[in-house]
Order: C-alpha cells, then sequence, then structure tokens
C-alpha cells in the first residue's frame, strides 16, 4: 500500500527536517553564521544541495536557505479518509529529509573533524572504519569505472544483515558483478559495514564496499556521489533538478536494500532516493510500490529473501550484469582489484621485497606451435614452499591466429595486471619485469594453485580479446633459472618494441581512432586518440584503440581518416573535425590536438591531468587529479575539473594524459613542453626521467629542473622569482596570449 | 418501471439514479410544483427537428425534408429538396454548424469577459482582482510568444508582472477580433497534430471571425457543399477549444489560482438550515470567486448574524459550482438537473446566476418560494417573475457588487419558510488540472505525465477517456454517465471529467480515492493507489475541457505514445449532452483527432451523408470523429475497442518486457 509508504515517509521527512533544524540552530550559535561548512576536498559544496537547488553551500548561513526549501517541501499529513494523492508530496518529503540530512552531516564535520577517515581506505587497527564523502579525487577515479562499464552501479545497502555470514555472501554477491556497495545506517547499532570487518572482508574503496557512515543520513554520501557523477560527466549544470535527476534515472545504475526493519526515517530517504529513480528493496514485509514511471520499473519492493536479493535488485533496476565465469577456486571480478594483502594475510610473494625474478610476456606463434588452453606450471607451486616463502614467477603467454598482430601483443600483456588482481585472495602490481604478486592464507585454503594463473589468462583474454587471436597457451616458470631465461628473452622484445612505438608519429599516420567509451555518461564528450595524443583519460592509447577496433568494429573505437591537416602547429585535421562535429551532435565543430589555448579538446571529467594557462609566467601548469592541494592557476584539480567536464570546450584549460606530458607533441601549438613552469613533484618524480630524456631533446637538458612544484610556490607570484632565477625557458618566448 | 399514477408528471425513481433527486421530485409533486423532468414526460421532441432537416434560413420555408422509410431503406430515391433546392445534406450541415457557431460562440464569449476582465485588472481598474498565479502567469506569455525576461545592466531578468500581465492581456484579447494568421495556442498542440490542421487548413484566424464566417455560409443561397460547411464547424470549433476556451481557462488560472488537489462536498444535503443559502449558478466565475471572497468578511458575517443566521453557505450549481469547488473546495449543490429542486429546498434564499444553462423556469419555481433569483450579467437577463431581481456586476466594483447580492440574500432569510433539505452529501477529491496531474506523478523534482504514459504502455492502465458534458431530461439523470464512467474504470481505463459528468461521478462516490479499490480494474487501481488518486479525475468546469487538451498534448510530449493526439489510446465522450456548447466541444475534440461518444444523437439523422461524413470522413481528415451509442455501456465497450485498436497500432497491446541494459545499450543511450 503506497499511502503507508507515503504516511511514514511524510513523517520521517518531518522527523528528520525538524531534527536537522535543530542540530542546525545549534550549531549556529555555537560557530556562528560564517563557519565554513564543506566536505573535503570537493570543488561540488554540499553536492545534492548544490546539484538540485543550485545554491553552493560554504557557510552554515547558506545552509539555511537549502533548509528553508527542505521545511516548504514538507507536504500536508495524509488524512485517513478522502485524503488528497501522496505520490508528489511524498516524493516532496523524500526529498526534503535528503537536502535535510546532508546539511546534517556537514555539521557533522565541523562538530567530530575526526569522525570520518578522509581517505580511500580505512584504518580499521586506528578505529577509523567510516568514510564519510568521497573526495573529487576518489570521484574522479572512480567514475572511469563508472563510465567504462567495469563498474555497473551500485546498492546503497542501508542496516544489517541478519547475520554476518549474510552480510559477507551479499558483499561478494556484489563484488562479483563488479557493483559496488555503498554502506549506511544501521539497525539496532549493528551496520553491514562492521558485519563485513567481523567477516575479516576488506572494505573501503580499493574492494568497491565502501562505508560511508553508521547513520541513515549518510545515505547523502552515495547521492551525492551520484550527482556529482551528472554535473562532473554529464555536463549538467548545478540548479538543473530535473535533468540531474533524469541523468541519474537514464544513466546511474543505483539502487537501495533496506536490510531489517524500516522505520519512517528509512521511508522517507527510501522516497528520496526514487526521486534519483532509484528504487529500495527490502528483506521485510513492508509495502511495495509497484507501478512504473519515476523509476524504471518497481519503486519499492518488498520480502525478497536474501538470497535473491542481488539478483531481484539488478532486475528491478533494469540492470544487466555478468559475473566472470573463470574455472578458479576463487571469487573473481573487477571488485578485488583493488583488495591489498598485508603482510600478515600472506602466504607467499613473487617478486617484490622476496628479490624472486617476476616476467610477465605475451608474444606469438604460429598455429601450429600453439595448443589453445594448455597451462604448464614449469617448477615448484606453491604447495611445495612454506607460509612466508617465495617463488619465482615467469609468466609466458603464446597466442596465435590469423588476424593476430604483433601489435597487439603488449596490449594483451598489459591486461595481465588487472586480470590476476580480480581474483579474491591475489595481490598484483607492476608489469613487465618489474611485478609483484601475493597470495593470500585464504587464497591457498580455498585450493589456489600456480597454474590456476594460466586459467584466468586463459579465459579472460579469449574474453576479451577473443576476435583477434584464436589459440592461446600459458607457460608459468616458477623455477627461477628458467624464469630467469624468460625474462632475458622477454627484456629483449621490451626494447625493439619501444623503439617501435617511439617512432610512430601523427605525420606519418593517417588514421586516428575516436573513443566514445564515455558517453554514456558525458553524451557530448568525444576523444580523438592519435599516436602522440593518447587518451586523456590515461587508459587508451592508439594502440590500444586500434586494437579495440579489431575486436569490435561497431564499437566505441572508430577509425578516423585524419584528412586534410588544417594546421600542423596547432593539428587541426579536417577529418577529425567532422567526426566530432558528428559525434559531439554538433556541440564541437573545431579540435586542436595540441593547443589549450585554441579550441582545445573536450574531457568527459576523468582526465588525469588538466594543464591550465599561467598568464604572468607566460606559461602554463599541469596537475594531475592524486594532487589535491592548491595550484597557481587558483584552482585545484577538483576545481579545474569541475569547470571542464561535460563534453565543453574551454580554451585556457586542457585535460591530458599523463604520459602525454613526456610525448613530443605535447601542447607544441602553444610552445610545448618548454612552457611547462609548474607541475606537483609527485607528478615530476613520478616522469623524472622522461622529462630529462624530452629536456635534452629540446636542447635544455636540465628543464626538468627549471619546472616549479608546490615546494617552490602555489601563486604565480611566487613561483616567478624561482623560474627566472632557473631562467626558465617560457619567460623568454612569445606571449601565449597571441 | 414504476408504475406511473399521473401521466403528466415524472416517475421519480425511472428519471434518476441520484437519492436526493428522486426525493426532491418526490416532494416537488407533492407541493405540485413542475419540474423539467414532469415537463419531459408531457413534452414530445419534434421529429423533423431531431433530425436536423427542417431549414428555417429564409422566410420562403421553414421547409421540413423529413427522412422517409423509403429512403432509408433505398426503396425510393432520395429526391427531396427545398424550396430554393437546398439538399438535404445542405440543411443539416447549415444547420448543424449553426450549433458548432453558438457553442463556440457561448464559451468564447465568456472568454473574452474573463480576458477583458484580466486586462481591467492589468491595468488596474478592478482593484478586487489580482494575480493569483504568477507563474501561469509566465507559462501564458511564453505561448503568446511573450518576452517573459527583460534585460537590465546586460543581465536578463524576470519581467515586472503588472508588466507581463498587461501585454498578455492585450494579446488574448487580440485573439477574438483577429482577421489574419492563426490563433497564438494552436502551436500548443503537439506538431503533428498542428501539421494536421495546417495540411487540411482549419487553423482559425480569429475566434470571432470563424463564428461570423458560419452565420454568412450558413445564410440563404451561400455555402451548398456540406463538406466545405462541416469543414468551417470544424475551423470555428478549433478557435474555442484552442482558443476562446483555453484561454479563459488560463486566464481563469492566472486570477483565481491553478486548481489543485481539495476536497469538496456534493449534492443538495450541503444547503444549510441555519445559515444564509446563496447559491451561484452558471459558469463565468467572475462573480461567484467575489461572493465566495465578500461572505467571509466580518461585516458580512455580522450582517448575517443581524438577520437571525448563523453565517453563510456559499454553494455552487452547474459550472460555476466547478469553478468555485476546484479553486477553493466550496460545496456543489447540484449539477444542471437539479437547479429547480435546490429552489424546491425553500432553503435558498438567493439563486444568483450568470450565464449560461439556466433555466428560466428558476424565474417561476422561485416564486413559490422566497428565493430571489438574481441575474447578474447584462448579457443574460430574465423578464418574469415577481422574485426576479437584476444586480448588474461590473468588474470595476466587483467587491461592492458582490456585498450588494449577499445583503439582498441575507435580508431574504427571514422570509424563509418550511424547508425541505435532503441529508444527501457525498465527499470527492478534486481540482486535478494538468499542472496537477504533473506534479501528483512525481512531486516538485520529477513531475511529469511520463509515469502515466509508462503505464498505459505496460497496460496497467487501457487508455485515456475523457466523459463530460450536460445532463439531458431526455435520459435518465446521471445514469448515463455514471453507467459508461463505471465500466470504462472496470476494464482500465482512467477518466477525466468535467462539468455535469463530474458532478454525476461525485453524486455517486467516483471522485473519491478510496473508489478505485471498488470501480477500477486491477490495473488502474493499482496506479491509483500508487499515487492516491480516485479512479475519475475531475479537471473542472465545461470550459475547463481545454484541460483535457492540454494534458493530452502532455502525453503525446511525453513520449511513447505516438506523435499527435489522433495516436493516443484515448476517447471523448459526452453521454448526456444537451447543450450547443457540447457540440462546439464535441467538434474541436473530433478535429483535434479524439474519437468522440455521444449518449444522445446530433439532429443530423435527416442526411445520412453528412452523418457519414462526421461518423467516417473526418477520420481521414483530423484523426478523429463522432460516435453515437444510447446505451452507455454499448458504448464504453465501443470506446474501449477503438482504444485497443490505438493500442495496437502503437505495438503496446502486448506485455511489454522488462530490458535489461547493459553497457553497449547505455552508450547508446540519446543525449538528453
Amino acid at each position: 500500500m503506497s499511502k503507508l509508504v507515503a504516511f511514514a515517509a511524510i513523517q520521517g521527512g518531518y522527523n528528520i527536517v525538524q531534527k536537522a533544524e535543530g542540530i542546525y540552530k545549534k550549531a549556529l550559535e555555537d560557530y556562528g553564521p560564517e563557519q565554513k561548512l564543506e566536505f573535503p576536498n570537493t570543488a561540488y559544496h554540499l553536492p545534492i544541495n548544490y546539484s538540485l537547488l543550485g545554491i553552493p553551500v560554504k557557510t552554515l548561513a547558506d545552509a539555511g536557505k537549502c533548509l528553508d526549501v527542505a521545511r516548504k517541501l514538507l507536504p500536508p499529513h495524509i488524512k485517513i479518509v478522502n485524503y488528497l494523492p501522496y505520490l508528489g508530496p511524498l516524493l516532496d518529503a523524500g526529498m526534503a529529509a535528503i537536502l535535510a540530512e546532508e546539511i546534517v552531516e556537514a555539521i557533522r564535520y565541523i562538530r567530530e573533524p575526526d569522525f570520518y577517515h578522509v581517505s580511500e581506505e580505512t584504518d580499521i587497527p586506528n578505529g577509523k572504519l567510516w568514510l564519510g564523502a568521497a573526495e573529487d579525487t576518489i570521484f574522479r577515479k572512480r567514475g572511469v569505472s563508472f563510465v567504462d562499464g567495469s563498474a555497473p552501479g551500485f546498492v546503497a545497502i542501508v542496516g544489517a544483515a541478519p547475520t554476518i555470514e549474510i552480510a559477507k555472501e551479499i558483499a561478494l554477491e556484489y563484488q562479483k558483478r563488479s557493483i559496488y556497495v555503498f554502506m549506511c545506517a544501521n539497525q539496532g547499532g549493528t551496520t553491514f559495514s562492521e558485519q563485513l570487518v567481523q567477516a575479516g572482508v576488506e572494505v573501503g574503496w580499493n574492494t568497491r564496499l565502501v562505508p560511508f557512515g553508521p547513520d541513515i543520513s549518510a545515505a547523502v554520501y552515495a547521492l551525492g556521489f551520484a550527482n556529482r557523477v551528472a554535473m562532473g560527466f554529464g555536463g549538467v549544470q548545478p540548479g538543473d533538478f530535473k535533468k540531474i535527476l533524469l541523468y541519474n534515472k537514464d544513466r546511474v545504475f543505483a539502487f537501495v536494500n533496506a536490510l531489517g526493519e524500516v522505520n519512517a526515517e528509512w521511508a522517507a530517504n527510501a522516497a528520496g532516493c526514487v526521486n534519483w529513480g532509484f528504487p529500495t528493496l527490502a528483506d521485510t514485509d513492508i509495502p511495495e510500490i509497484l507501478p512504473t514511471g519515476v523509476c524504471t520499473y518497481e519503486h519499492v519492493v518488498a520480502n525478497v529473501p536474501l538470497s535473491e536479493m542481488v539478483q531481484r535488485s539488478v532486475e528491478v533496476r533494469g540492470l544487466k550484469t555478468t559475473v566472470a565465469t573463470v574455472d578458479i577456486p576463487l571469487a573473481y571480478g573487477p571488485a578485488f582489484e583493488g583488495e591489498r594483502i598485508r603482510r600478515g594475510d600472506m602466504f607467499c610473494e613473487m617478486g617484490g621485497s622476496s628479490k624472486t625474478v617476476v616476467v610477465e610476456w605475451v608474444t606469438s606463434a604460429p598455429m601450429d606451435q600453439v595448443e589453445d588452453g594448455k597451462v604448464v606450471v614449469i617448477g615448484p607451486d606453491v604447495t611445495d614452499i612454506q607460509e612466508g616463502g617465495s617463488l619465482a614467477l615467469g609468466i609466458k603467454v603464446i597466442v596465435a591466429g590469423r588476424k593476430f598482430q604483433e601489435d597487439f601483443e603488449p596490449i594483451l600483456e598489459r591486461q595481465i595486471h588487472h586480470l590476476i588482481n580480480y581474483a579474491q585472495g591475489l595481490m598484483h602490481t607492476g608489469q613487465r619485469d618489474i611485478g609483484m604478486l601475493r597470495v593470500s592464507k585464504d587464497a591457498i585454503v580455498k585450493g589456489f594453485r600456480i597454474k590456476h594463473i594460466g586459467v584466468i589468462l586463459h579465459a579472460k583474454l579469449h574474453q576479451e580479446f577473443g576476435a583477434v587471436f584464436d589459440k592461446l597457451q600459458v607457460e608459468i616458470y616458477t623455477d627461477s633459472a628458467k624464469a630467469e631465461k624468460v625474462r632475458e628473452e622477454a627484456r629483449n622484445v621490451y626494447v625493439v618494441r619501444d623503439a617501435r612505438v617511439e617512432n610512430m608519429t601523427d605525420e606519418t599516420t593517417e588514421i586516428y581512432y575516436s573513443c566514445t567509451l564515455c558517453q554514456s555518461f558525458a553524451p557530448n564528450h568525444v576523444c580523438v586518440v592519435s599516436p602522440e595524443r593518447t587518451g586523456l583519460c590515461g587508459a587508451y592509447n592508439w594502440m590500444d584503440c586500434k586494437a579495440s577496433y579489431e575486436i569490435n568494429t561497431t564499437g566505441p573505437n572508430q577509425p578516423i581518416e585524419k584528412g586534410e591537416v588544417l594546421d600542423p602547429v596547432l593539428g587541426v585535421f579536417g577529418g577529425a573535425n567532422d567526426f566530432i562535429a558528428q559525434a559531439s551532435r554538433q556541440a564541437v565543430t573545431n579540435v586542436c590536438f595540441y593547443s589549450m589555448v585554441n579550441d582545445p579538446m573536450t574531457t568527459c571529467g576523468c582526465c588525469e591531468c588538466i594543464a591550465a594557462i599561467l598568464p604572468t609566467c607566460n606559461g602554463i601548469m599541469t596537475v594531475h587529479r592524486d594532487y589535491s592541494g592548491e595550484t597557481p592557476s587558483g584552482m585545484k584539480f577538483s576545481t579545474l575539473a569541475g569547470t571542464m567536464g561535460g563534453g565543453n570546450q574551454t580554451p585556457g584549460f586542457v585535460g591530458h594524459s599523463k604520459y602525454n606530458i613526456i610525448q613530443r607533441k605535447f601542447l607544441t601549438g602553444d610552445g610545448g613542453l618548454l612552457r611547462l613552469v609548474w607541475m606537483p613533484k609527485s607528478l615530476k618524480d613520478e616522469y623524472y626521467d622522461r622529462l630529462k630524456i624530452r629536456g635534452e631533446e629540446l636542447g635544455v637538458p636540465d628543464l626538468v629542473d627549471r619546472i616549479a612544484d608546490e615546494t617552490v610556490g602555489l601563486t604565480e607570484e611566487e613561483i616567478y622569482p624561482f623560474l627566472e632565477a632557473k631562467k626558465h625557458p617560457a619567460l623568454e618566448m612569445e606571449s601565449i596570449l597571441t | 418501471m414504476s408504475e406511473t399514477t399521473n401521466p403528466k408528471v415524472a416517475v421519480p425513481e425511472d428519471v434518476s439514479i441520484d437519492s436526493a433527486t428522486i426525493k426532491m421530485l418526490r416532494h416537488a409533486q407533492s407541493k405540485g410544483v413542475e419540474t423539467i423532468f414532469d415537463r419531459a414526460v408531457k413534452m414530445k421532441q419534434c421529429n423533423i427537428g431531431t433530425e436536423g432537416i427542417c431549414c428555417k434560413i429564409c422566410a420562403q420555408g421553414p421547409c421540413r425534408l423529413p427522412l422517409t422509410k423509403g429512403i432509408k431503406d433505398g426503396s425510393e430515391k432520395d429526391t427531396r429538396v427545398g424550396l430554393c433546392g437546398a439538399t438535404p445534406e445542405t440543411i443539416v450541415a447549415r444547420n448543424l454548424i449553426r450549433q458548432i457557431a453558438a457553442g463556440c460562440a457561448s464559451h468564447s464569449d465568456h472568454g473574452r469577459s474573463v480576458t477583458e476582465t484580466f486586462l481591467a485588472m492589468a491595468r488596474k481598474e478592478a482593484h478586487d482582482y489580482t494575480i493569483k498565479d504568477e507563474i501561469k502567469l509566465r507559462e501564458v506569455a511564453g505561448y503568446f510568444g511573450i518576452p517573459t525576461t527583460v534585460e537590465v545592466d546586460g543581465v536578463q531578468v524576470p519581467r515586472d508582472k503588472w508588466d507581463l500581465a498587461l501585454e498578455v492581456g492585450e494579446t488574448a484579447l487580440s485573439q477574438w477580433g483577429q482577421q489574419q494568421g492563426e490563433l497564438h495556442y494552436l502551436k500548443r498542440a503537439p506538431k503533428a497534430t498542428y501539421d494536421r490542421w495546417t495540411k487540411h487548413g482549419v487553423k482559425p484566424r480569429g475566434i470571432d471571425r470563424e463564428v461570423v464566417e458560419i452565420m454568412h455560409r450558413t445564410h440563404m443561397g451561400v455555402d451548398q457543399d456540406y463538406r466545405n460547411l462541416l469543414h468551417q464547424g470544424a475551423r470555428c470549433s478549433l478557435g474555442n477549444g484552442w482558443g476562446g476556451s483555453m484561454m479563459a481557462t488560463d486566464l481563469q488560472d492566472v486570477l483565481f489560482g491553478t486548481p489543485y488537489p481539495t476536497t469538496g462536498k456534493i449534492n443538495l444535503g450541503v444547503l444549510s438550515r441555519d445559515k444564509v443559502n446563496i447559491i451561484v449558478h452558471g459558469h463565468d466565475p467572475l462573480v461567484s470567486e467575489m461572493i465566495v471572497c465578500a461572505v467571509n468578511l466580518p461585516e458580512m458575517q455580522e450582517y448575517a448574524r443581524s438577520k437571525g443566521a448563523n453565517g453563510y453557505v456559499v454553494s455552487g450549481m452547474c459550472c460555476t459550482a466547478n469553478e468555485i469547488l476546484v479553486r477553493h473546495g466550496m460545496p456543489i449543490a447540484g449539477d444542471y438537473l437539479q437547479q429547480e429542486l435546490a429552489v424546491i429546498t425553500g432553503a435558498v434564499e438567493a439563486m444568483v446566476v450568470d450565464v449560461q444553462c439556466v433555466m428560466e423556469s428558476l424565474a417561476r419555481v422561485s416564486e413559490c418560494y422566497h428565493t430571489k433569483f438574481i441575474t447578474t450579467m447584462p448579457i443574460a437577463k430574465c423578464a418574469y417573475g415577481k422574485n426576479t431581481v437584476h444586480v448588474n456586476f461590473e468588474e470595476h466594483a466587483a467587491l461592492d457588487k458582490a456585498k450588494e447580492i449577499i445583503k439582498i440574500a441575507a435580508d431574504n432569510f427571514p422570509n424563509r419558510g418550511e424547508t425541505h433539505i435532503p441529508s444527501d452529501t457525498n465527499r470527492m477529491v478534486v481540482g486535478f488540472s494538468t499542472e496537477a496531474i504533473k506534479y501528483h506523478l512525481g512531486g516538485t523534482f520529477r513531475g511529469s505525465f511520463v509515469p502515466l504514459n509508462d503505464n498505459i504502455i505496460n497496460g496497467r492502465i487501457r487508455g485515456i477517456v475523457g466523459v463530460v458534458g450536460c445532463n439531458n431530461a431526455r435520459v435518465e439523470h446521471d445514469e448515463v454517465h455514471v453507467a459508461m464512467i463505471k465500466e470504462l474504470v472496470k476494464n482500465d481505463c482512467i477518466v477525466l471529467t468535467t462539468g455535469c459528468s463530474a458532478m454525476a461521478c461525485g453524486k455517486a462516490g467516483l471522485l473519491t480515492p478510496e473508489s478505485a479499490a471498488v470501480f477500477a480494474g486491477p490495473g488502474l487501481a493499482e496506479v491509483c493507489e500508487t499515487v492516491g488518486i480516485p479512479p475519475v479525475l475531475h479537471m473542472g468546469s465545461c470550459l475547463d475541457n481545454s484541460r483535457i487538451l492540454t494534458a493530452a498534448t502532455e502525453v503525446v510530449k511525453a513520449g511513447g505514445l505516438g506523435k499527435e493526439l489522433a495516436d493516443l489510446p484515448a476517447a471523448g465522450a459526452a453521454p448526456g449532452w444537451m447543450s450547443e456548447k457540447a457540440i462546439g466541444i464535441g467538434q474541436y475534440f473530433v478535429t483535434s483527432g479524439v474519437y468522440v461518444m455521444i449518449g444522445i444523437p446530433l439532429a443530423i439523422a435527416g442526411s445520412p451523408v453528412v452523418k457519414a461524413h462526421l461518423e467516417h470522413d473526418m477520420e481521414e481528415l483530423y484523426g478523429g470523429k463522432w460516435a453515437y451509442e444510447p446505451d452507455p455501456v454499448k458504448a464504453a465497450h465501443k470506446i474501449l475497442a477503438h482504444i485497443d485498436v490505438k493500442r495496437a497500432a502503437l505495438g503496446i497491446d502486448k506485455a511489454r518486457e522488462r530490458v535489461l541494459m547493459d553497457m553497449t545499450d547505455r552508450q547508446k543511450i540519446e543525449a538528453a
């Protein structure tokens, strides 16, 4: 009975708003109206209030305006007989509750500054479980997985499961489907998050099991995340509430699981979520709302057996998910990619601090020399060593197929890292000859053996790249001497490969590739990837796009005839322009590949770095998304990204990949790398050697040391003397603004 | 049928299903007061007139050309012509479009008077009126293409509302006298519907012009092509539906507020035993709105007490009732056929009337009681009755005039004699404007017609039917409406209702949210329960049939149900119509692409050719057509059959599958 839901939700809405008003009043008394009110490191203020009402809350005084809106939204209570319609009022009450809760949560950041742990990861030993609002860094980084489909959606789990085992089981089922689990609220003091911790499950953004907070009000972190996706990737303007919510209904596949008894406040939150098109499924006997319309399918579904909760949930949301079926004794999926295995949980280690040989190499061979599905292990298995021991690990993958090209070898090779990482109980880092693999004790108990690495690679590479090869076999060398030999062979190949890629230039290549992978979230954005301008998300280079196209000729990467070179300096290509105009639905008609000053390429919002002009220094700066501090542009990365996401062209700013900085065409239209006057130290360190090489090529061998960073200054005025002292070449160049 | 004891009076149980009406009829008959129900028994309809085949356009006639049995069965050649040679087709078509002209003129002239008051308000010459709904004002300005913002120091800011109202009022008023081009509001229709009008040349140039042209074309010896005549009828009707009526609805909303769901009561039981009963009756809310305001003034309350009354009850009759009900929750005393019965309770101090559907017999019936029969409009006076009073309503002194009327009523209270008020009342939830439906389907943030469309597409709701129109003393009171509507909602059609049809629903308990579980089919009931609405939505007065047009337009725009109004699984019905306005309304629905089912025949039987044109050819032209079926249940099934045809054409006649989206599907989602 919807009427009962409405009755409860409206009451819940009143409770929540009233409580929020009390908390707000007290905060005003204690801290005054000028008190700063914010979530950590975000350009989106309190994202729900900002996105829906267009009010950028910065102080307690600002929050008062939001609470006024919430109060006005509260509808009259429902009469027993001859009652007025309640669906609209019910949704309004829910929205009022959510707007108010976001204020309450923000005030908590003032009152209990240590309550939430500002990090991607929990710190359980120090009692830091609750993560609260995601910083923009997390949102941008995770955003990529939302837009490329490796995270099909998220579930907000409210309350707690009846037992720890069931909690673990539900979480695992969602992880297997790669769905993020956002957790909030408690059931009689028990929380789903704590249940998982007790069950020994690692929680945090890395494992996609995010403990937001112990109260129902922490649900706002899930919704705020969703609305940032709409603004950041969808380019929807703050205040355009209808578009923000419809974007969520159509593109963000989220839903709520209410576990345990549903009270009035939960009902209000569930009603609030319906505004987003996010349905609620409960395991208890609550009134249902089945007719469709505001959500794509049902709005509230009750009495769902916990064993069917996950399956029913994705169906009700209209989501298709796939569970990777790899024949190994471990759970498998992208959600396990970020799982860490600490020394104490570790059974054995390859590479890393154990210093054993680790190498990964994909090569090809004639068809008759490859036996598809064959996995051989040469050397001892994990059962042959003691806990705490180590093994060498030489992985040689041999593929064959008529359509296979040598160029695809490194692409397949790069998959090894995440494909192994997807297995629960395995932790992999690095690539080529600098890898590391840890195996957990739990994995050994479940039956993991070395050959399973081969099983994973065979199954997954076939699944994802089967279109470009026919056969694949895996040889795994745990024998130290033999692994060493494989490494020698592989190293020779790496050198040849690198040289070949290095020599590819935009001039000598006639076909570029589009990348519209993000269009599900950023419908007006389109990337064009050339050999010397990799995708701005850092995930796709020209070769990746080429392979992707071979695999799926109608997919998001399409070949583009470069066409007439309209401007070789700025990098304007007729064919690329035609494609961009069509794919962006005429939103963008001219793009300069090598310029940020003139018609720069757009960004969906998930770029690795953003470059901006520093006019006083006559140069440019760039900042990567892991750097959360201020920059000389006057904006943090998150603010920069917020102003330019969603497929808009913003002259003076451009998104690019980290790797692009050391590519020869990096912003050559504006003067190139010699213009770079500031970058965060961590980024400089990461690319130090390669920047040095590029400096030499450009005739300024110590260029990298002439580039300022945050240790030099955070304003143009602060860094200018440094640049002068170092004789930074940008100061001598013609004005960047001409 | 009960045994008739007196052939000169009606048998109450046979002529109405409404218990209050039955009781009051018995009472009237016991007192020897004659009502319309009795006269309907005594007086037969003219056979030639009902066929529409009497031509009295020139002084050489009337020429009467009844359809003989032989012509009907084809055994006899149809050689009928009038003195001038006019064929049955010409005569029937001329008569019909003159009725359309009259109906459209009535609603549109009502619209004109609202617009004039609106303009007086905007010019600050009518101080008792104000802008109650500024949001709607800005919306309406948009439909007229009037800018709602103005540049100040390089920034666009909202225009001053008074300034805007003035331009809106002037533009609106110009629509009546406009000679060329087309009415602004036509563009509000779905594009495909608009394009169809363009193709067939039925876009009205000006509201008055099309009425006048009908009068010219139907003059002796002008237009002698029935198709050309009916085409002009169609054009004239659009000038009302998408012109006069729609603008009247909109400007009334700006002046008095856009209706949102509210509760109300209906039937003669709302009359009070100890308060001054004032009934406002007719169609134009300009007077009644002021009376509703004025009775609450302390001085008026005091005045009532000074006359020994315990205050006032302002209740409504006919569509004036609907107007004050949907905006203020004021009670409804009764519908068109109950107007005499209200006076017969002996409890009505004043029957205040404006325009349309006011029976002249009120003057006579009022004489039997103390009731003052107060006419208020200069265009609608009454020559008879010793209790008849005319208070000329002036917009410039609206509140004062209202007070004057209230005082006449209060002064009359001590004259009240024996009363006979039936106890019957029914609760209802009313006031479903297009805006309100939109809000209630998704709230402030997600309000839209999408959930309605979605549930039509998934089959929970089979279709949308507007059941509207008058009562007609020739058929059983309320029965035709209630029987048809019950059958429709049982078959999962959501019903939109206005006018006296809405009142029949109210009295039958169909306007309560609880009634969904009782009367609606399982799919419709589920949707009603989800939204908290009755299965029948009361959208206002008969003028407010324009709201059905705008709601249907919203449905088309929400997507998934075709491109034009004619594509919708929808229909209109007027099972008990009687006035020329109803013909005008029916025609504008047909011209807009809607299947219109009537339960009382149009006066067209004299020409089978014209009948065929209306019931078949018009569908080719406009997408909509007329249909006639007197049995309300059979009529409901014909409507359902029509809806099923439309559903099949849309491909929504089969169960909808759940679509599970993967990333590839999601990448194909079009940019919003």
